[in-house]
C-alpha cells in the first residue's frame, strides 16, 4: 500500500522517535503498565504506524464497500442509504404478554422482532411437562402449540416486520408454526422475512440447548435449508453463532475462528445435501458479540466479514456477491454487565454498540443495564433502545462508511485476527471438522481455558472492573425495580394445553405424528410433516418426542 | 484433614455453565474435591449424586429464574433422604428479594454476580467445617 522507500524512511524517523522522545519521557514518567494487551493477550504496540500495515493490499485485502472481500462493508453506501435494524430480544412469560411487548417495542421505533423463547420451549418440551415446573416463560415466551403462535403475533403484520427467533434444536417445528400463522393472516411464506438461528454446532458447544446428537440434528437443519430455499426465499435459515461462545468465555479470535468453524461445517451439510453454495450461501446469517475492548471488537467483525469472503470463495468456490457476504446481527455482551451499580451498565453498552455500527453490523441489540439483575423492566428496555438511536440520529458515526479503515491500528488488528483465526481452524480440519472438534471437547476446553484466565486476571486485579474490583461503593446499591414474572403464567399455560389437547381432532394429530416418526426413518424431508402437524394442533412436545424416539438424545461430555 | 467435597450442579434446562464450570474449577484448584454434574439435573438427580459422593456441601448454579421451584423440591428432596443438615449454596442471577426468602427456606448462602472467587472458597470452607 505504500511506497518502500518511504517506508524506509518512516522506519528510520521511527527509531529516532523512539530513541530521543519516548525513552526520555520514559525515564521521567514510566508507562501506567508494563504491557497493554488485547483481549486475547495479543500484546499491543505504543503506536501504530504505516509500517504495522506494510504487507496489506488495498484493494486485495480492503477493496470497496460492496466488493469482494467485503472488509470495508456488506453495501456500497451502508448506513447512509438505510440504518441497521434495531432488534430487541424480548419475550417473556405467556404469548399474550410478550404481544404486548411487541407491539410497545415496534410503537417506540424498534424496525425488526427479535423473540426470545422460554428454555422448555427451546428444548422441546411443552408447559405441563415435569421438566418444565418453574421453567415456563422465565427466560422467554413459552410456546406449546400453534394456539400460542397465533396469540404471540395477533395484530403484528408478518408481511411487513422481519422476525428473528432465537430457536436452535426445535426451530423446524417454531418455523413450522410461524409459516402456519403467516398463511392465516393471508401472508404467503415467500413474503417472510425474518432469522431463525438454527445453530445446533453452538448449543453442544455454549449455549445448552440440544436435544438429539449432532449428526440427526446437522440432517434437521439441512431439511430446513432445502425447504426453504424453495418456499421462504427472503429468510434467513441460520444465524452462525458467535455471541454464545464469547458469553461462555471465548475471546475475540476465537469467536471468529469457532464461528466460521460452525458455519464450514453448515456449508459443507448443505452441499451434501445437494444445494448449491451460491445459493444457498445467499441465506446464512451470522451473530456476533460487542465487547469491551473497543478497537479489537472493531477488527474483529471486520476481519471476520473478510475471511468469510475468502472461505466462501475459495474453498467452497462460491461466485455470487451475496453468498460471498457475510451478513451480521450484534449483541452487546450480557457477561459484561455489573450488578454492582447498574446504571454504569449504560455506558458499556453505548461503547460496545458503537463498535458494532463502526464494525458494520446489519442489526442490533442493546442490552439493557438491569440485566445481572433480572428481566429488564419497560423502562431499561427504552434506554437501551435509545442508546442505538443516539447513535444512529446524533453521533455522525453512521455517516461515512467504514470510519475507521485505513486505521494503522485498527487494520493491524484486523489482520492479526484474521490470520490467527485461519490458524485456530486449521487446527480443526486436523482434528477433522467441528463436530468431531466438539466430540472430542477441543471447542469446549479451548473456551473454558480462556474464560478462567480471565476470572483469575480480574480476581489478581489484573483487569479493572470499575465498580467490582476498582472505584467501589461503600454501600451496596439495591435497584427498586425489577421485572416481575406473574406467577401463574405457568398454570394458565397447563390449563391452555388440557384445553387444546381436548378440543382438537386427536385423530389427525396421530396420524400427524406419525407421518413424521415415518419421515424421520426414511430420511424425507421433516418440513411438510412438522407443518402439517402444527395446523392440526400437535404440540411442540409431541413433535419432540416423536422425533427423540427415531434419533435420540444427546448426552454431554462433561469437561472441567 | 480431610478434604471438603462439594457438588457443583446446574438444575433445571438453563445451559449458562460459564460459571459453574470457573467455580469448579477453582475449588478444585483450592484443594477441594469437586464432583460437577454437567447440565439438565433434576432435584432428585443432585440429592441422589450427593448421597451417592458423600458431599460436604452442594453447590447449585442458576441463571434461568427458576430458582424457587428447584431450591424447594431440593430441600423438601432433602429432608426425605435425612440430609437436610448439609448446606446448600446458590450461585447465579438471583434478585434482591429472592435472596432472603431463599435464605429462610434453609439455603445457607447466595452468591450474586460479582462474588470473587476468594470469598466464594472461604464461605464454602467454613459452611462444610460448620456441618
Amino acid at each position: 500500500m505504500f511506497d518502500q522507500k518511504k517506508l524506509q524512511k518512516i522506519r528510520e524517523e521511527l527509531h529516532i522517535w523512539c530513541k530521543e522522545q519516548v525513552n526520555k519521557t520514559l525515564e521521567k514518567h514510566p508507562e501506567r503498565q508494563q504491557a497493554f494487551k488485547t483481549s486475547c493477550g495479543e500484546e499491543l504496540e505504543r503506536l501504530y504506524t504505516p509500517l504495522s500495515i506494510e504487507e496489506t493490499d488495498y484493494l486485495e485485502d480492503l477493496g470497496f464497500p460492496g466488493d469482494y472481500p467485503f472488509t470495508r462493508g456488506v453495501q456500497p453506501t451502508m448506513y447512509r442509504g438505510r440504518l441497521w435494524t434495531m432488534r430487541q430480544y424480548a419475550g417473556f412469560g405467556t404469548a399474550q404478554e410478550s404481544n404486548e411487548r411487541y407491539k410497545y417495542l415496534l410503537k417506540q421505533g424498534q424496525t425488526g422482532l427479535s423473540v426470545a423463547f422460554d428454555l422448555p420451549t427451546q428444548i422441546g418440551y411443552d408447559s405441563d411437562h415435569e421438566m418444565s415446573d418453574g421453567e415456563v416463560g422465565r427466560v422467554g415466551v413459552a410456546i406449546s402449540s400453534l394456539e400460542d403462535m397465533e396469540v404471540l403475533f395477533e395484530g403484528i403484520p408478518l408481511e411487513k416486520v422481519s422476525t428473528s427467533m432465537t430457536i436452535n434444536s426445535t426451530a423446524a417445528v417454531l418455523l413450522a408454526m410461524y409459516i402456519a400463522v403467516a398463511e392465516k393472516q393471508g401472508v404467503s411464506p415467500d413474503k417472510l422475512k425474518g432469522t431463525i438461528q438454527n445453530d445446533i454446532l453452538k448449543e453442544y458447544i455454549a449455549r445448552g440447548t440440544y436435544i438429539f446428537p449432532p449428526q440427526p440434528s446437522m440432517r434437521i437443519i439441512t431439511d430446513i435449508f432445502e425447504y426453504c430455499s424453495k418456499e421462504l426465499p427472503y429468510f434467513n435459515t441460520i444465524s452462525v453463532s458467535g455471541y454464545h461462545i464469547r458469553e461462555a468465555g471465548a475471546d475475540a479470535v476465537q469467536e471468529v475462528a469457532f464461528t466460521l468453524a460452525d458455519g464450514i461445517e453448515y456449508v459443507k451439510a448443505a452441499i451434501d445435501a445437494g444445494l448449491d453454495p451460491n445459493v444457498f450461501g445467499r441465506r446464512i446469517s451470522f451473530f456476533f458479540s460487542a465487547h469491551n475492548n473497543f478497537f479489537e471488537e472493531v477488527a474483529k467483525f471486520r476481519a471476520a466479514r473478510r475471511l468469510w469472503a475468502r472461505i466462501m470463495k475459495q474453498r467452497f468456490g462460491a461466485s455470487d456477491k451475496r453468498a460471498l457476504t457475510m451478513r451480521f446481527h450484534t449483541q452487546t455482551a450480557g457477561s459484561t454487565l455489573t450488578a454492582q451499580q447498574p446504571q454504569n451498565n449504560i455506558v458499556r453498552v453505548a461503547y460496545q454498540a458503537l463498535a458494532a455500527v463502526l464494525g458494520g453490523t446489519q442489526s442490533l441489540h442493546t442490552n439493557s443495564y438491569d440485566e445481572a439483575l433480572g428481566l429488564p423492566t419497560e423502562e431499561s428496555v427504552r434506554v437501551a433502545l435509545r442508546t442505538q438511536q443516539i447513535i444512529a440520529h446524533e453521533s455522525g458515526a453512521p455517516d461515512t462508511v467504514d470510519p475507521l479503515g485505513g486505521s494503522y491500528l485498527v487494520e493491524n488488528l484486523t489482520n492479526r485476527i484474521e490470520h490467527q483465526a485461519v490458524s485456530y481452524i486449521d487446527k480443526i480440519d486436523k482434528i477433522g471438522g467441528m463436530i468431531k472438534a466438539i466430540e472430542e471437547g477441543f471447542v469446549q476446553r479451548e473456551i473454558l481455558d480462556t474464560a478462567y484466565r480471565t476470572q483469575k486476571e480480574i480476581e489478581d486485579n489484573g483487569r479493572t472492573v470499575v465498580g467490582v474490583n476498582k472505584f467501589t461503593s461503600e454501600h451496596a446499591e439495591v435497584p427498586e425495580d425489577i421485572l416481575k414474572l406473574d406467577e401463574s403464567t405457568e398454570k394458565r399455560q397447563r390449563q391452555n394445553l388440557e384445553r387444546l389437547r381436548k378440543k382438537r381432532n386427536n385423530s389427525s394429530v396421530s396420524r400427524s405424528i406419525e407421518r413424521i416418526s415415518e419421515a424421520a426413518r426414511s430420511g424425507e424431508s421433516l418440513m411438510p410433516p412438522i407443518i402439517e402437524a402444527v395446523k392440526n394442533y400437535a404440540t411442540l412436545g409431541e413433535i419432540t418426542e416423536a422425533l427423540k424416539e427415531v434419533f435420540g438424545e444427546y448426552t454431554e461430555s462433561v469437561i472441567i | 484433614m480431610k478434604k471438603t467435597r462439594i457438588i457443583v450442579a446446574k438444575p433445571g434446562l438453563d445451559g449458562h455453565d460459564r460459571g459453574a464450570k470457573i467455580v469448579a474449577m477453582a475449588l478444585r484448584d483450592a484443594g477441594m474435591e469437586v464432583i460437577y454434574t454437567g447440565l439438565r439435573q433434576s432435584p432428585s438427580d443432585i440429592v441422589n449424586t450427593a448421597l451417592q459422593e458423600d458431599a460436604d456441601v452442594i453447590g447449585l448454579s442458576i441463571l434461568s429464574g427458576a430458582h424457587m421451584r428447584i431450591c424447594d423440591r431440593l430441600l423438601e428432596l432433602m429432608n426425605e433422604k435425612g440430609i437436610a443438615d448439609k448446606p446448600v449454596v446458590v450461585g447465579g442471577i438471583i434478585p434482591h428479594d429472592d435472596v432472603e426468602i431463599l435464605k429462610k427456606k434453609g439455603i445457607a448462602e447466595v452468591f450474586g454476580p460479582g462474588t470473587s472467587l476468594k470469598q466464594l472458597e472461604q464461605r464454602i470452607k467454613e459452611l462444610a467445617e460448620k456441618k
